[in-house]
């Protein structure tokens, strides 16, 4: 079967953001960029049902800016077959990505999609959801084990109070969570190797999808700043300050 | 204007998350909930007592024992043209649901609101809480999911609403329920407790986690986790307190071993008091710690155990 694994370009996890002085959004110039870490996740996932034999094709799609492409390669590197850039300057949101990504799977027929479940830019959680509806196909999100059989899939799902399995007709749409797999690192062989693979670019135009987003940004704000407090010498003075003088015990 | 709010319930009432649901729902105008699932009679009793609730609509059947996203959207789909809003806690449940509900009706989500400004216009962090966005939407039917945390719940009682089924709609047979394996505690669920103890990679292993059982205990508490810590295979996902698994903000937020990496910070800095202990005097955490304990853990438990106890 096919896989199509869509990858984001994003603020790499170990940056604190700055909010830009004019409250436009946050600083991204000269900010190191990275994989989205849940999608990386759903790279190395596809990987392994390839390693299995499950899989005869990945391919990573990502949709931004021409500097993407580098989010492909990595993709690539990992053990990805092809790539497709879906090239734009706008700030695409989910629904526009979702409705791209179905252009795009309708063309690809894919058995299987796989998403991280969210982006740690936006913070949005929905593009994997957003997709399985306007396929039409069913969804299992947050995913923690995924297993392929008779034409169908097993999910077990990250959910609040614990775990939940769920078992969807293919094809159908899953989303990463953190303990699906650990990723891989790509190794310098399959670094070079991935250099010459193919990545095909495509324009929202081409896929007949406006990409003009439905949420305007007013404006950008830092959030209150936490002042340190004290410090305190003794699990005694601690107790003893929480009793007394903060009250909350 | 009126919305359509989607409540989460289990053998003890509306859980808190949705009641914050509500309480944002009231900002909007008048707030219809759905409640789903089967033998409905007392959560729907619950519903209908919050304040603010003006019609409650239940999805009582076989269909809806569990809550599967495909479900649950075909039939908020179905009820989406009498709303302006549709609202769901950003519970693991409400993530699932709203965004596909949304792609249906060919609207962007505002997912995890913590403000309402008006009717098109809400404050959302994202960048793991690092910054705030103010978004206008332009959108007919607004899709909304609500952090719980930035939302103070509408009261259990003091509403009387009415009571009717929903109407039944064909649904999808692409996905099924096959089982579940919930966490079995007596502690109060993580989103709504007034206390929550956390470890994190400092706790070193999974045995070593029992060391918060006392005091948890004694404070009333839930007990969470860092990121590094469900990273580690110290504990499950569903303790896991931060920017990829739940937002807290209780009154007292106790973190042991846990450095403050951001994506840890933006779970849970929105707590009344911080409490951290920890034996690197550099760590993060000891920049948003109202209390801060520069200490071994594995001694400082202990003894926290023990001053607890004295009372």
């Amino acid at each position: 079967m096919k896989i199509l694994v869509p990858v984001k370009r994003v603020v790499d996890y170990n940056v604190k953001v700055r909010v830009k002085a004019d409250g436009t959004g946050v600083e991204t110039a000269g900010v190191k960029m990275s994989m989205n870490p849940f999608d990386e996740i759903a790279i190395e996932e596809a990987v392994r049902l390839k390693e299995k034999g499950v899989a005869t094709e990945i391919v990573a799609i990502s949709v931004g800016v021409a500097a993407c492409s580098e989010t492909i390669r990595t993709a690539l590197a990992m053990g990805a077959d092809r790539g497709i850039l879906v090239e734009t300057d706008v700030a695409v949101e989910p629904i526009a990505v979702a409705k791209l990504l179905k252009a795009i799977a309708e063309k690809e027929q894919p058995q299987l999609i796989i998403l991280g479940k969210q982006a740690i830019d936006d913070d949005m959680s929905a593009t994997g959801q957003m997709l399985a509806a306007l396929l039409g196909w069913p969804q299992g999100t947050f995913a923690s084990k995924v297993t392929v059989e008779d034409g169908g899939i097993t999910v077990t799902r990250e959910v609040d109070g614990g775990l939940e399995t769920v078992a969807l007709s293919l094809p159908a749409v899953v989303t990463t969570d953190l303990r699906l797999n650990e990723p891989r690192y790509a190794s310098l062989p399959n670094i070079m190797k991935a250099r010459k693979k193919p990545i095909d670019i495509v324009k929202p135009a081409d896929l007949g999808v406006d990409p003009t987003p439905r949420l305007t940004v007013l404006k950008v704000t830092e959030p209150a700043k936490r002042q340190a407090g004290q410090k305190v010498a003794s699990v005694a003075e601690l107790v003893h300050k929480l009793r007394t003088e903060a009250k909350v015990i | 204007m009126t919305s359509l709010v989607l409540l989460d319930h289990d053998a003890t009432g509306i859980k808190q998350p949705s009641r914050s649901a509500v309480a944002a729902a009231s900002k909007l105008g008048d707030v219809h909930v759905l409640v789903t699932g089967r033998d409905l009679a007392a959560a729907a009793a619950a519903a209908a007592k919050l304040p603010g609730v003006s019609k409650v609509l239940t999805a009582d059947s076989d269909d809806f024992a569990n809550p599967l996203a495909e479900r649950l959207a075909a039939l908020i789909l179905a009820l989406a043209p009498g709303y302006t809003h549709l609202l769901a806690p950003a519970t693991a449940s409400g993530k699932n649901v709203m965004p596909r509900v949304a792609a249906f009706l060919d609207s962007q989500p505002i997912s995890d609101i913590a403000e309402v400004i008006d009717a098109d216009t809400f404050v959302r962090p994202f960048y793991a809480g690092n910054a705030l966005a103010t978004v206008k939407s332009s959108d007919k039917i607004k899709v909304i999911t609500v952090r719980a945390a930035s939302f103070d719940p509408c009261a259990a009682e003091g509403g009387s609403a009415s009571i009717e089924p929903a109407p039944s709609v064909d649904l999808p047979s692409n996905s099924r329920f096959v089982s579940s394996e919930l966490s079995k505690s007596e502690r109060p669920e993580l989103t709504a407790a007034r206390v929550v103890v956390s470890g994190g990679r400092g706790m070193q292993n999974g045995e070593n986690f029992k060391l918060l059982d006392p005091i948890a205990d004694m404070l009333g508490a839930a007990v969470g986790a860092s990121r590094a810590a469900v990273d580690a295979g110290f504990v499950p996902n569903d303790y896991q307190v931060g920017q990829t698994g739940k937002i807290v903000a209780p009154e007292l937020y106790v973190a042991i071993g846990i450095s403050g990496a951001i994506q840890h910070l933006a779970g849970m800095k929105d707590s009344k008091v911080i409490v951290a202990i920890n034996k690197d005097e550099e760590a993060p955490i000891f920049q948003v710690a109202d209390y801060g304990l520069v200490a071994d853990l594995f001694t400082a438990l202990p003894e926290l155990a023990a001053e607890l106890e004295k009372a």
